[in-house]
Protein backbone atom coordinates (compact mmCIF):
# COMPACT_ATOMS: atom_id res chain seq x y z
CA UNK A 1 0.00 0.00 0.00
CA UNK A 2 1.40 3.36 -1.02
CA UNK A 3 0.80 5.90 1.75
CA UNK A 4 1.47 9.55 2.35
CA UNK A 5 5.05 9.00 3.46
CA UNK A 6 5.99 7.41 0.12
CA UNK A 7 4.84 10.48 -1.75
CA UNK A 8 6.64 12.76 0.69
CA UNK A 9 9.84 10.77 0.26
CA UNK A 10 9.69 11.00 -3.53
CA UNK A 11 8.99 14.73 -3.32
CA UNK A 12 11.84 15.29 -0.87
CA UNK A 13 14.21 13.30 -3.09
CA UNK A 14 13.22 15.30 -6.18
CA UNK A 15 13.57 18.56 -4.26
CA UNK A 16 17.07 17.67 -3.08
CA UNK A 17 18.06 16.63 -6.62
CA UNK A 18 16.83 20.02 -7.80
CA UNK A 19 18.91 21.88 -5.23
CA UNK A 20 22.01 19.81 -6.01
CA UNK A 21 21.41 20.44 -9.68
CA UNK A 22 21.55 24.16 -9.01
CA UNK A 23 24.74 24.08 -7.00
CA UNK A 24 26.81 21.30 -8.56
CA UNK A 25 26.01 22.05 -12.19
CA UNK A 26 28.98 23.81 -13.81
CA UNK A 27 27.95 23.48 -17.41
CA UNK A 28 24.82 25.05 -18.75
CA UNK A 29 22.30 27.60 -17.54
CA UNK A 30 19.45 25.64 -19.15
CA UNK A 31 20.15 22.88 -16.62
CA UNK A 32 19.62 25.44 -13.87
CA UNK A 33 16.17 26.18 -15.29
CA UNK A 34 15.41 22.46 -15.34
CA UNK A 35 16.53 22.12 -11.73
CA UNK A 36 14.26 24.97 -10.68
CA UNK A 37 11.37 23.29 -12.46
CA UNK A 38 12.17 20.04 -10.67
CA UNK A 39 12.00 21.78 -7.30
CA UNK A 40 8.63 23.32 -8.05
CA UNK A 41 7.23 20.00 -9.27
CA UNK A 42 8.45 18.28 -6.12
CA UNK A 43 6.44 20.83 -4.17
CA UNK A 44 3.42 20.05 -6.34
CA UNK A 45 3.67 16.34 -5.49
CA UNK A 46 3.80 17.32 -1.84
CA UNK A 47 0.74 19.53 -2.13
CA UNK A 48 -1.34 17.00 -4.03
CA UNK A 49 -0.37 14.19 -1.66
CA UNK A 50 -1.34 16.27 1.37
CA UNK A 51 -4.52 17.38 -0.32
CA UNK A 52 -5.61 13.82 -0.96
CA UNK A 53 -4.52 12.68 2.51
CA UNK A 54 -6.37 15.50 4.28
CA UNK A 55 -9.40 15.30 1.98
CA UNK A 56 -9.03 19.04 1.47
CA UNK A 57 -9.15 20.74 -1.92
CA UNK A 58 -6.99 23.74 -1.00
CA UNK A 59 -3.79 21.83 -1.79
CA UNK A 60 -4.91 21.16 -5.35
CA UNK A 61 -5.89 24.78 -5.87
CA UNK A 62 -2.44 25.75 -4.61
CA UNK A 63 -0.89 23.31 -7.11
CA UNK A 64 -2.66 25.02 -9.98
CA UNK A 65 -1.33 28.38 -8.84
CA UNK A 66 2.18 26.96 -8.57
CA UNK A 67 1.97 25.48 -12.07
CA UNK A 68 0.88 28.82 -13.51
CA UNK A 69 3.62 30.74 -11.74
CA UNK A 70 6.22 28.15 -12.78
CA UNK A 71 5.26 28.67 -16.42
CA UNK A 72 5.59 32.46 -16.07
CA UNK A 73 8.88 32.03 -14.27
CA UNK A 74 10.31 29.81 -17.00
CA UNK A 75 9.23 32.31 -19.65
CA UNK A 76 10.97 35.19 -17.88
CA UNK A 77 14.05 33.10 -17.15
CA UNK A 78 14.41 32.12 -20.79
CA UNK A 79 13.89 35.71 -21.91
CA UNK A 80 16.68 36.95 -19.65
CA UNK A 81 18.84 34.05 -20.79
CA UNK A 82 18.36 35.01 -24.46
CA UNK A 83 19.38 38.61 -23.67
CA UNK A 84 22.43 37.35 -21.83
CA UNK A 85 23.38 35.06 -24.70
CA UNK A 86 23.19 37.94 -27.18
CA UNK A 87 25.63 39.98 -25.12
CA UNK A 88 28.01 37.30 -23.99
CA UNK A 89 27.76 34.70 -26.74
CA UNK A 90 27.70 31.78 -24.32
CA UNK A 91 25.42 30.31 -21.66
CA UNK A 92 27.99 28.31 -19.71
CA UNK A 93 27.57 28.74 -15.98
CA UNK A 94 31.30 29.38 -15.66
CA UNK A 95 31.02 32.38 -17.96
CA UNK A 96 28.42 34.13 -15.82
CA UNK A 97 31.28 35.85 -14.03
CA UNK A 98 31.71 39.43 -15.23
CA UNK A 99 31.10 40.48 -11.64
CA UNK A 100 32.90 38.64 -8.89
CA UNK A 101 30.91 36.90 -6.19
CA UNK B 1 -20.35 39.82 0.19
CA UNK B 2 -18.03 39.91 -2.77
CA UNK B 3 -18.42 43.66 -3.26
CA UNK B 4 -17.38 44.25 0.35
CA UNK B 5 -14.27 42.13 -0.25
CA UNK B 6 -13.44 44.01 -3.41
CA UNK B 7 -13.90 47.29 -1.58
CA UNK B 8 -11.11 46.26 0.80
CA UNK B 9 -8.82 45.35 -2.10
CA UNK B 10 -9.57 48.54 -4.03
CA UNK B 11 -6.08 50.13 -3.87
CA UNK B 12 -4.45 46.98 -5.27
CA UNK B 13 -7.12 46.58 -7.95
CA UNK B 14 -6.82 50.21 -9.05
CA UNK B 15 -3.05 49.88 -9.36
CA UNK B 16 -3.21 46.56 -11.23
CA UNK B 17 -5.86 47.81 -13.66
CA UNK B 18 -3.89 51.01 -14.19
CA UNK B 19 -0.72 49.03 -14.97
CA UNK B 20 -2.46 46.82 -17.52
CA UNK B 21 -4.39 49.69 -19.10
CA UNK B 22 -1.28 51.84 -19.38
CA UNK B 23 0.61 48.92 -20.90
CA UNK B 24 -2.01 48.58 -23.63
CA UNK B 25 -2.20 52.33 -24.16
CA UNK B 26 1.57 52.60 -24.57
CA UNK B 27 1.82 49.62 -26.91
CA UNK B 28 -0.89 50.97 -29.22
CA UNK B 29 0.39 54.56 -29.31
CA UNK B 30 3.90 55.95 -29.22
CA UNK B 31 5.55 53.24 -27.09
CA UNK B 32 8.67 54.71 -25.50
CA UNK B 33 7.47 58.21 -26.32
CA UNK B 34 4.99 57.80 -23.50
CA UNK B 35 7.62 56.70 -21.00
CA UNK B 36 8.24 60.07 -19.27
CA UNK B 37 4.50 60.68 -18.97
CA UNK B 38 3.92 57.19 -17.59
CA UNK B 39 6.75 57.61 -15.08
CA UNK B 40 5.20 60.79 -13.71
CA UNK B 41 1.68 59.34 -13.81
CA UNK B 42 2.74 56.16 -12.01
CA UNK B 43 4.52 57.95 -9.22
CA UNK B 44 1.58 60.36 -8.92
CA UNK B 45 -0.75 57.39 -8.59
CA UNK B 46 1.50 55.86 -5.92
CA UNK B 47 1.29 59.04 -3.86
CA UNK B 48 -2.48 59.25 -4.33
CA UNK B 49 -2.92 55.63 -3.23
CA UNK B 50 -0.70 56.22 -0.20
CA UNK B 51 -2.85 59.20 0.79
CA UNK B 52 -5.99 57.18 0.15
CA UNK B 53 -4.81 54.27 2.28
CA UNK B 54 -3.65 56.65 5.00
CA UNK B 55 -6.94 58.57 5.21
CA UNK B 56 -9.44 55.82 4.48
CA UNK B 57 -8.01 52.86 6.33
CA UNK B 58 -9.61 52.08 9.64
CA UNK B 59 -9.61 49.03 11.86
CA UNK B 60 -8.89 45.51 10.69
CA UNK B 61 -10.70 44.41 7.54
CA UNK B 62 -10.59 40.83 6.40
CA UNK B 63 -11.42 39.88 2.82
CA UNK B 64 -11.91 36.61 0.96
CA UNK B 65 -12.31 34.40 4.00
CA UNK B 66 -9.12 35.54 5.69
CA UNK B 67 -6.85 35.39 2.65
CA UNK B 68 -6.35 39.14 2.62
CA UNK B 69 -5.92 41.16 5.79
CA UNK B 70 -6.01 44.94 5.75
CA UNK B 71 -4.87 46.07 9.19
CA UNK B 72 -2.82 48.90 10.63
CA UNK B 73 0.41 46.99 10.11
CA UNK B 74 -0.32 46.35 6.43
CA UNK B 75 -1.28 50.00 5.90
CA UNK B 76 1.92 51.27 7.52
CA UNK B 77 4.00 49.02 5.28
CA UNK B 78 1.96 49.89 2.17
CA UNK B 79 2.34 53.62 2.68
CA UNK B 80 6.11 53.23 3.14
CA UNK B 81 6.33 51.06 0.01
CA UNK B 82 4.21 53.39 -2.15
CA UNK B 83 6.00 56.58 -1.13
CA UNK B 84 9.49 55.12 -1.55
CA UNK B 85 8.60 53.63 -4.94
CA UNK B 86 7.20 57.01 -6.04
CA UNK B 87 10.40 58.75 -4.93
CA UNK B 88 12.60 56.27 -6.80
CA UNK B 89 10.55 56.64 -9.99
CA UNK B 90 10.85 60.43 -9.86
CA UNK B 91 14.60 60.16 -9.34
CA UNK B 92 15.10 57.72 -12.21
CA UNK B 93 13.33 59.72 -14.91
CA UNK B 94 16.13 62.06 -16.02
CA UNK B 95 18.94 59.53 -15.45
CA UNK B 96 17.27 56.91 -17.63
CA UNK B 97 16.10 59.44 -20.20
CA UNK B 98 19.63 60.67 -20.87
CA UNK B 99 20.95 57.14 -21.29
CA UNK B 100 18.15 55.94 -23.55
CA UNK B 101 17.00 53.50 -20.87
CA UNK B 102 13.60 54.99 -20.22
CA UNK B 103 11.32 52.43 -21.80
CA UNK B 104 7.62 52.49 -21.06
CA UNK B 105 7.83 49.06 -19.41
CA UNK B 106 9.93 50.40 -16.57
CA UNK B 107 7.30 52.38 -14.62
CA UNK B 108 4.71 49.71 -15.34
CA UNK B 109 6.90 46.85 -14.12
CA UNK B 110 7.56 48.89 -11.00
CA UNK B 111 3.80 49.36 -10.61
CA UNK B 112 3.21 45.61 -10.94
CA UNK B 113 5.99 44.88 -8.45
CA UNK B 114 4.32 47.30 -6.05
CA UNK B 115 0.99 45.49 -6.47
CA UNK B 116 2.81 42.28 -5.55
CA UNK B 117 4.33 43.93 -2.50
CA UNK B 118 0.97 45.27 -1.35
CA UNK B 119 -0.53 41.78 -1.60
CA UNK B 120 2.47 40.34 0.27
CA UNK B 121 2.16 42.61 3.27
CA UNK B 122 -1.59 41.98 3.43
CA UNK B 123 -1.41 38.22 2.94
CA UNK B 124 -3.42 36.14 5.39
CA UNK B 125 -2.87 32.87 3.61
CA UNK B 126 0.10 30.98 2.17
CA UNK B 127 -1.40 31.17 -1.33
CA UNK B 128 -1.87 34.94 -1.23
CA UNK B 129 1.65 35.21 0.16
CA UNK B 130 3.10 33.16 -2.68
CA UNK B 131 1.21 34.94 -5.45
CA UNK B 132 2.15 38.37 -4.12
CA UNK B 133 5.77 37.39 -3.69
CA UNK B 134 6.02 35.96 -7.20
CA UNK B 135 4.35 38.96 -8.84
CA UNK B 136 6.93 41.13 -7.10
CA UNK B 137 9.90 38.87 -7.88
CA UNK B 138 9.06 38.28 -11.53
CA UNK B 139 8.76 42.02 -12.14
CA UNK B 140 12.05 42.64 -10.35
CA UNK B 141 13.93 40.01 -12.40
CA UNK B 142 12.93 41.88 -15.54
CA UNK B 143 13.84 45.37 -14.31
CA UNK B 144 17.25 44.08 -13.14
CA UNK B 145 17.98 43.12 -16.76
CA UNK B 146 16.48 46.35 -18.11
CA UNK B 147 19.62 47.40 -19.95
CA UNK B 148 19.33 44.67 -22.54
CA UNK B 149 22.56 45.49 -24.37
CA UNK B 150 24.81 45.36 -21.32
CA UNK B 151 26.54 42.17 -20.17
CA UNK B 152 26.52 43.35 -16.56
CA UNK B 153 22.83 44.13 -16.44
CA UNK B 154 21.70 40.90 -18.09
CA UNK B 155 24.09 38.94 -15.88
CA UNK B 156 22.59 40.65 -12.84
CA UNK B 157 19.12 39.69 -14.08
CA UNK B 158 20.19 36.09 -14.67
CA UNK B 159 21.81 35.73 -11.25
CA UNK B 160 18.85 37.35 -9.54
CA UNK B 161 16.49 35.08 -11.42
CA UNK B 162 18.29 31.82 -10.60
CA UNK B 163 18.80 32.59 -6.91
CA UNK B 164 15.36 34.18 -6.58
CA UNK B 165 13.74 31.10 -8.09
CA UNK B 166 15.72 28.91 -5.70
CA UNK B 167 14.46 30.96 -2.76
CA UNK B 168 10.89 30.77 -4.04
CA UNK B 169 11.32 27.01 -4.29
CA UNK B 170 12.53 26.76 -0.69
CA UNK B 171 9.70 28.96 0.49
CA UNK B 172 7.17 26.93 -1.43
CA UNK B 173 8.46 23.65 -0.05
CA UNK B 174 8.07 25.14 3.41
CA UNK B 175 4.55 26.26 2.52
CA UNK B 176 3.62 22.76 1.35
CA UNK B 177 4.91 21.17 4.56
CA UNK B 178 3.12 23.78 6.65
CA UNK B 179 -0.09 23.11 4.75
CA UNK B 180 0.23 19.37 5.18
CA UNK B 181 0.96 19.36 8.88
CA UNK B 182 -1.33 22.22 9.89
CA UNK B 183 -4.13 21.09 7.55
CA UNK B 184 -4.76 24.59 6.28
CA UNK B 185 -3.03 27.42 4.43
CA UNK B 186 -4.75 30.16 6.43
CA UNK B 187 -2.53 31.92 8.96
CA UNK B 188 -5.41 31.95 11.43
CA UNK B 189 -5.65 28.16 11.07
CA UNK B 190 -1.90 27.62 11.38
CA UNK B 191 -1.75 29.55 14.64
CA UNK B 192 -4.53 27.34 16.02
CA UNK B 193 -2.71 24.20 14.91
CA UNK B 194 0.42 25.34 16.76
CA UNK B 195 -1.47 26.33 19.93
CA UNK B 196 0.12 23.48 21.92
CA UNK B 197 3.54 23.25 20.30
CA UNK B 198 4.52 22.51 16.71
CA UNK B 199 5.01 19.05 15.23
CA UNK B 200 8.32 18.17 13.60
CA UNK B 201 6.81 18.58 10.13
CA UNK B 202 5.63 22.08 10.96
CA UNK B 203 9.06 23.00 12.29
CA UNK B 204 10.60 21.86 9.01
CA UNK B 205 8.04 23.95 7.15
CA UNK B 206 8.84 26.95 9.33
CA UNK B 207 12.58 26.62 8.70
CA UNK B 208 12.13 26.43 4.92
CA UNK B 209 9.78 29.42 4.98
CA UNK B 210 12.28 31.45 6.99
CA UNK B 211 15.11 30.50 4.62
CA UNK B 212 13.00 31.73 1.71
CA UNK B 213 12.29 35.04 3.44
CA UNK B 214 15.96 35.45 4.38
CA UNK B 215 16.78 35.27 0.65
CA UNK B 216 14.21 37.94 -0.12
CA UNK B 217 15.42 40.36 2.56
CA UNK B 218 19.05 39.48 1.62
CA UNK B 219 20.02 38.37 5.12
CA UNK B 220 23.26 36.41 5.45
CA UNK B 221 23.92 33.50 4.82
CA UNK B 222 21.43 33.90 1.95
CA UNK B 223 22.81 37.19 0.68
CA UNK B 224 25.13 36.14 -2.16
CA UNK B 225 22.97 37.57 -4.95
CA UNK B 226 22.84 41.07 -3.46
CA UNK B 227 26.26 42.61 -4.36
CA UNK B 228 26.20 41.37 -7.95
CA UNK B 229 22.61 42.39 -8.58
CA UNK B 230 23.17 45.82 -7.04
CA UNK B 231 26.31 46.38 -9.08
CA UNK B 232 25.01 45.09 -12.40
CA UNK B 233 21.55 46.68 -12.49
CA UNK B 234 21.12 50.23 -13.76
CA UNK B 235 21.52 52.59 -10.78
CA UNK B 236 17.84 53.71 -10.54
CA UNK B 237 16.85 50.03 -10.44
CA UNK B 238 19.40 49.45 -7.68
CA UNK B 239 17.85 52.34 -5.77
CA UNK B 240 14.47 50.65 -6.15
CA UNK B 241 15.83 47.26 -4.97
CA UNK B 242 17.30 48.87 -1.89
CA UNK B 243 14.03 50.43 -0.77
CA UNK B 244 10.49 49.17 -1.42
CA UNK B 245 11.11 45.39 -1.85
CA UNK B 246 13.13 45.33 1.39
CA UNK B 247 10.25 46.90 3.31
CA UNK B 248 7.77 44.49 1.75
CA UNK B 249 9.86 41.40 2.46
CA UNK B 250 10.55 42.48 6.02
CA UNK B 251 6.85 43.20 6.63
CA UNK B 252 5.96 39.81 5.17
CA UNK B 253 8.55 38.18 7.43
CA UNK B 254 6.97 39.86 10.47
CA UNK B 255 3.47 38.98 9.33
CA UNK B 256 4.23 35.26 8.95
CA UNK B 257 6.19 34.81 12.16
CA UNK B 258 3.58 36.66 14.23
CA UNK B 259 0.28 35.92 12.47
CA UNK B 260 0.96 32.27 11.62
CA UNK B 261 3.66 31.20 14.08
CA UNK B 262 3.02 33.67 16.91
CA UNK B 263 2.30 30.78 19.28
CA UNK B 264 5.79 29.28 19.00
CA UNK B 265 7.98 32.36 19.37
CA UNK B 266 10.74 30.33 21.04
CA UNK B 267 11.11 28.12 17.97
CA UNK B 268 11.79 30.88 15.43
CA UNK B 269 13.43 33.39 17.71
CA UNK B 270 16.77 31.60 17.63
CA UNK B 271 16.78 31.36 13.83
CA UNK B 272 15.96 35.05 13.38
CA UNK B 273 18.58 36.04 15.96
CA UNK B 274 21.15 33.93 14.11
CA UNK B 275 20.26 35.51 10.75
CA UNK B 276 20.47 38.93 12.36
CA UNK B 277 23.91 38.51 13.93
CA UNK B 278 25.45 36.91 10.83
CA UNK B 279 24.03 39.63 8.55
CA UNK B 280 25.26 42.46 10.74
CA UNK B 281 28.82 41.16 10.89
CA UNK B 282 29.02 40.03 7.28
CA UNK B 283 27.61 43.33 6.04
CA UNK B 284 30.04 45.30 8.19
CA UNK B 285 33.19 43.31 7.42
CA UNK B 286 32.72 42.45 3.74
CA UNK B 287 31.99 46.07 2.84
CA UNK B 288 35.41 47.26 3.97
CA UNK B 289 37.30 46.21 0.86
CA UNK B 290 34.75 47.49 -1.68
CA UNK B 291 35.69 50.18 -4.19
CA UNK B 292 32.37 50.38 -6.03
CA UNK B 293 29.78 52.45 -4.20
CA UNK B 294 26.87 50.32 -5.46
CA UNK B 295 28.51 47.14 -4.12
CA UNK B 296 29.17 48.97 -0.89
CA UNK B 297 25.50 49.90 -0.63
CA UNK B 298 24.65 46.22 -1.15
CA UNK B 299 26.72 45.19 1.86
CA UNK B 300 25.35 48.14 3.76
CA UNK B 301 21.81 46.91 3.05
CA UNK B 302 22.75 43.41 4.27
CA UNK B 303 23.97 44.91 7.56
CA UNK B 304 20.85 47.06 7.86
CA UNK B 305 18.61 44.05 7.32
CA UNK B 306 20.50 42.39 10.18
CA UNK B 307 19.53 45.27 12.44
CA UNK B 308 15.90 45.21 11.33
CA UNK B 309 15.80 41.44 11.98
CA UNK B 310 17.12 42.14 15.46
CA UNK B 311 13.89 43.97 16.24
CA UNK B 312 11.93 41.03 14.89
CA UNK B 313 13.99 38.53 16.88
CA UNK B 314 12.76 40.13 20.11
CA UNK B 315 9.38 38.56 19.34
CA UNK B 316 7.42 41.35 21.01
CA UNK B 317 5.09 44.12 19.84
CA UNK B 318 7.81 46.61 20.70
CA UNK B 319 10.21 44.62 18.51
CA UNK B 320 7.85 44.90 15.54
CA UNK B 321 7.44 48.62 16.23
CA UNK B 322 11.24 49.04 16.32
CA UNK B 323 11.53 47.09 13.04
CA UNK B 324 8.94 49.31 11.34
CA UNK B 325 10.63 52.50 12.53
CA UNK B 326 14.00 51.14 11.44
CA UNK B 327 12.72 50.28 7.97
CA UNK B 328 11.07 53.68 7.50
CA UNK B 329 14.29 55.47 8.47
CA UNK B 330 16.41 53.09 6.36
CA UNK B 331 14.31 53.78 3.28
CA UNK B 332 14.53 57.55 3.77
CA UNK B 333 18.31 57.42 4.15
CA UNK B 334 18.70 55.19 1.12
CA UNK B 335 16.63 57.45 -1.11
CA UNK B 336 18.92 60.36 -0.25
CA UNK B 337 22.08 58.31 -0.69
CA UNK B 338 20.97 56.98 -4.06
CA UNK B 339 19.99 60.49 -5.17
CA UNK B 340 23.63 61.35 -4.53
CA UNK B 341 24.92 58.24 -6.35
CA UNK B 342 22.65 58.93 -9.34
CA UNK B 343 24.18 62.39 -9.54
CA UNK B 344 27.76 61.08 -9.66
CA UNK B 345 28.97 61.43 -13.22
CA UNK B 346 31.97 62.53 -15.20
CA UNK B 347 31.51 63.95 -18.72
CA UNK B 348 27.90 62.82 -18.58
CA UNK B 349 28.74 59.18 -17.85
CA UNK B 350 27.87 57.51 -14.58
CA UNK B 351 30.73 56.86 -12.15
CA UNK B 352 30.44 54.50 -9.23
CA UNK B 353 34.03 54.34 -8.01
CA UNK B 354 34.42 55.63 -4.46
CA UNK B 355 37.83 57.13 -5.23
CA UNK B 356 36.25 59.49 -7.74
CA UNK B 357 34.88 61.40 -4.74
CA UNK B 358 38.33 62.65 -3.69
CA UNK B 359 38.09 66.21 -2.33
CA UNK B 360 34.47 66.43 -3.40
CA UNK B 361 33.78 68.89 -0.59
CA UNK B 362 35.98 71.54 -2.16
CA UNK B 363 33.92 71.77 -5.32
CA UNK B 364 30.46 70.92 -3.98
CA UNK B 365 30.42 71.83 -0.29
CA UNK B 366 26.65 71.64 0.12
CA UNK B 367 26.21 68.27 -1.56
CA UNK B 368 29.20 66.85 0.28
CA UNK B 369 27.69 68.04 3.55
CA UNK B 370 24.33 66.42 2.75
CA UNK B 371 26.09 63.14 1.91
CA UNK B 372 28.10 63.42 5.11
CA UNK B 373 24.89 63.70 7.14
CA UNK B 374 23.40 60.70 5.33
CA UNK B 375 26.52 58.58 5.81
CA UNK B 376 26.68 59.45 9.51
CA UNK B 377 23.03 58.53 9.74
CA UNK B 378 23.61 55.21 7.94
CA UNK B 379 26.46 54.49 10.34
CA UNK B 380 24.23 55.36 13.30
CA UNK B 381 26.25 58.25 14.68
CA UNK B 382 24.25 59.76 17.58
CA UNK B 383 22.73 63.09 16.63
CA UNK B 384 21.29 61.75 13.36
CA UNK B 385 17.97 59.95 12.93
CA UNK B 386 19.73 56.72 11.91
CA UNK B 387 20.97 56.42 15.47
CA UNK B 388 17.39 56.34 16.78
CA UNK B 389 16.53 53.50 14.43
CA UNK B 390 19.43 51.49 15.82
CA UNK B 391 18.57 52.55 19.36
CA UNK B 392 15.01 51.22 19.04
CA UNK B 393 16.04 47.79 17.75
CA UNK B 394 18.80 47.46 20.33
CA UNK B 395 16.36 48.29 23.10
CA UNK B 396 13.81 45.85 21.68
CA UNK B 397 16.42 43.08 21.64
CA UNK B 398 17.53 43.92 25.18
CA UNK B 399 13.96 44.01 26.50
CA UNK B 400 13.22 40.75 24.70
CA UNK B 401 15.95 39.01 26.70
CA UNK B 402 18.51 38.96 23.89
CA UNK B 403 21.17 41.10 25.54
CA UNK B 404 23.96 39.22 23.70
CA UNK B 405 22.37 40.15 20.40
CA UNK B 406 22.23 43.82 21.37
CA UNK B 407 25.93 43.75 22.34
CA UNK B 408 26.81 42.07 19.03
CA UNK B 409 24.78 44.75 17.26
CA UNK B 410 26.76 47.55 18.89
CA UNK B 411 30.06 45.92 17.93
CA UNK B 412 28.93 45.34 14.33
CA UNK B 413 27.74 48.92 14.06
CA UNK B 414 31.16 50.20 15.20
CA UNK B 415 32.91 48.04 12.59
CA UNK B 416 30.41 49.17 9.97
CA UNK B 417 31.04 52.83 10.74
CA UNK B 418 34.53 52.41 9.25
CA UNK B 419 33.46 52.11 5.64
CA UNK B 420 30.95 54.93 5.82
CA UNK B 421 33.62 57.16 7.32
CA UNK B 422 36.03 56.14 4.58
CA UNK B 423 33.75 57.80 2.02
CA UNK B 424 33.65 60.89 4.22
CA UNK B 425 37.44 60.78 4.35
CA UNK B 426 37.67 60.74 0.56
CA UNK B 427 35.24 63.64 0.28
CA UNK B 428 36.97 65.89 2.81
CA UNK B 429 40.62 64.89 2.97
CA UNK B 430 43.21 63.23 0.78
CA UNK B 431 44.55 64.26 -2.58
CA UNK B 432 42.80 66.01 -5.38
CA UNK B 433 41.57 63.66 -8.12
CA UNK B 434 39.87 64.00 -11.47
CA UNK B 435 36.78 66.13 -10.94
CA UNK B 436 33.22 64.91 -11.25
CA UNK B 437 30.68 66.94 -13.18
CA UNK B 438 29.33 69.85 -11.19
CA UNK B 439 25.76 69.84 -12.44
CA UNK B 440 23.07 67.84 -10.71
CA UNK B 441 19.51 67.33 -11.78
CA UNK B 442 17.19 69.52 -9.61
CA UNK B 443 14.95 66.55 -8.75
CA UNK B 444 17.92 64.56 -7.44
CA UNK B 445 19.22 67.62 -5.61
CA UNK B 446 15.84 68.10 -3.91
CA UNK B 447 15.65 64.48 -2.79
CA UNK B 448 19.23 64.53 -1.51
CA UNK B 449 18.72 67.71 0.48
CA UNK B 450 15.27 66.70 1.77
CA UNK B 451 16.56 63.34 2.93
CA UNK B 452 19.58 64.91 4.65
CA UNK B 453 17.35 67.52 6.27
CA UNK B 454 15.01 64.81 7.57
CA UNK B 455 18.01 63.06 9.13
CA UNK B 456 18.78 66.21 11.14
CA UNK B 457 15.33 67.70 11.82
CA UNK B 458 13.70 64.34 12.51
CA UNK B 459 15.65 64.10 15.74
CA UNK B 460 12.96 66.24 17.39
CA UNK B 461 10.15 63.71 17.24
CA UNK B 462 10.87 61.43 14.24
CA UNK B 463 7.94 63.20 12.50
CA UNK B 464 5.50 61.39 14.76
CA UNK B 465 6.32 58.04 13.21
CA UNK B 466 6.76 56.37 16.59
CA UNK B 467 3.09 56.27 17.71
CA UNK B 468 2.05 55.25 14.18
CA UNK B 469 4.48 52.32 14.21
CA UNK B 470 3.32 51.41 17.72
CA UNK B 471 -0.31 51.31 16.58
CA UNK B 472 0.68 49.27 13.53
CA UNK B 473 2.66 46.78 15.61
CA UNK B 474 -0.22 46.46 18.09
CA UNK B 475 -2.54 45.22 15.32
CA UNK B 476 -0.06 42.50 14.37
CA UNK B 477 1.01 41.17 17.76
CA UNK B 478 -1.86 40.40 20.10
Amino acid sequence: MIGLEHYLTVAAALFVIGIFGLFLNRKNVIILLMSIELMLLAVNINLVAFSSYLGDLVGQVFTLFVLTVAAAEAAIGLAILVCFFRNRGTIDVEDVNVMKG
Amino acid sequence: MISADIQILMPEIVLAVYAMGALLAAVYTTKDGMAPLLTWATSGLFVLLAVWIGINGQGTNIAFGGMFVDDGFARFAKITILLSAAAVLLMSESYMQRRGLLRFEYPLLVALAVVGMMVMVSAGDLMALYMGLELQSLSLYVVAALRRDSVKSTEAGLKYFVLGALSSGLLLYGASLTYGFAGTTLFSGIIEATADGASLGLLFGLVFLLAGFAFKVSAAPFHMWTPDVYEGSPTPVTAFFATAPKVAAMALFARVVHDAFGGIVGDWQQIVAFLSVVSMFLGAIAAIGQTDIKRLMAYSSIAHMGFALMGLAAGTAFGVQAMLIYMAIYVTMNIGTFAFILGMERDGRPVTNIESLRMYSKRQPLRALAMLVLLFSLAGVPPMVGFFGKFYVLRAAYDGGLAWLAVAGVIASVIGAFYYLRIVYYMYFGEEGEALDGKMNPVLWTFLMASALIMVVGVVNLFGIEPMAAAAAATLVQ
